[in-house]
């Protein structure tokens, strides 16, 4: 079976997750062989995952983990105390 | 999480209602981050973000009585999150009208940014605040329905199915979603990522 680009597109998420079925995934496979288009569409959809969920993109503010127990903490005496 | 984890956690939860209040600090530690950064996709400030943060898990606290066994505890939590963060966008902007007849689901297909090669570029690059406010600003330019499903499943890697219970959709929606979300983001990344990783030339050195 032979697909055009477009259509491999609309499989990248499902390829990149392993969540295609057999025929499919082969037939995506070997059409990526070939197509250097969709090779790099697919390789630059893959790095950009890995660097949008590198921890370092989104960082909590200085200080937030101490501020937010210390909140919670007044709630938890209140309730001790109630 | 492993049946470990969960049963860990169940009982945390057991002994907080039972009384050892302490324990709830332990119980939230894992999930500060991924409430957080969900908070901050829709307040998009950091002061905001941090406030909607405290009140869930406030919130989550004073209801812990009302969380049921058979549920997972992250998904329950980001539910809580979610509606505080929804809830106070609205109450900001309650002028703002929204388009509600048409599903965003049923949009035509996203196409990807058309490359013939892609050097790959190594985590370290991330160490360059260029490189982050690049990636930090595509995951916020993406709409709503999209950066909410991708910060679940991409970054904090909640599974398909959490992520659907936490957003309350459907599993195939988490699909679609989060395959425009990545299209979307290789779409706006992929050129400029290239043009900012691309080596330098000697003669430009100082521009
Ligand atoms: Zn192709």
């Amino acid at each position: 079976m032979v697909i055009e680009c477009k259509h491999v597109w609309t499989y990248i998420s499902d390829y990149l997750d392993g969540t295609l079925s057999e025929e499919i995934r082969v037939t995506v496979q070997k059409h990526l062989e070939h197509c250097e288009l969709c090779s790099a569409i697919l390789d630059s959809t893959r790095n950009i995952l890995v660097l949008t969920a590198d921890d370092r993109v989104f960082e909590l503010p200085v200080g937030f983990s101490e501020r937010l127990h210390q909140r919670l903490e007044e709630e938890l005496k209140q309730k001790k105390g109630s | 999480m492993t049946l470990q984890e969960q049963q860990g956690e169940a009982e945390l939860i057991a002994a907080i209602l039972a009384g050892e209040t302490q324990l709830y600090h332990d119980l939230i530690r894992p999930y500060e981050r991924p409430v957080y950064l969900l908070a901050l996709s829709y307040m998009k400030n950091e002061t905001d973000a941090e406030d909607v943060t405290q009140e869930a898990f406030l919130k989550a606290f004073r209801h812990l009585s009302s969380f049921r066994a058979d549920a997972k505890f992250s998904t329950w939590l980001i539910s809580i999150a979610l509606n505080e963060a929804r809830g106070r966008l609205r109450r900001q902007t309650a002028a703002r009208t929204e388009s509600l007849d048409k599903d965003p689901d049923e949009e035509g297909a996203v196409s990807p940014a058309l490359l013939r090669d892609w050097r790959e570029i190594p985590s370290e690059a991330v160490e360059r605040g260029e490189i982050r406010d690049l990636l930090r600003k595509a995951v916020e330019t993406l709409p709503e329905i999209y950066r909410e499903v991708f910060l679940l499943r991409d970054v904090e890697e909640l599974n398909i199915n959490e992520t659907a219970e936490a957003l309350n959709i459907s599993v195939s929606a988490v699909k679609v979603r989060l395959h425009r979300a990545r299209l979307m983001l290789q779409k706006y990344l992929a050129p400029q990522l290239k043009s900012v990783t691309k080596p330098k030339r000697r003669w430009f050195a100082w521009s």
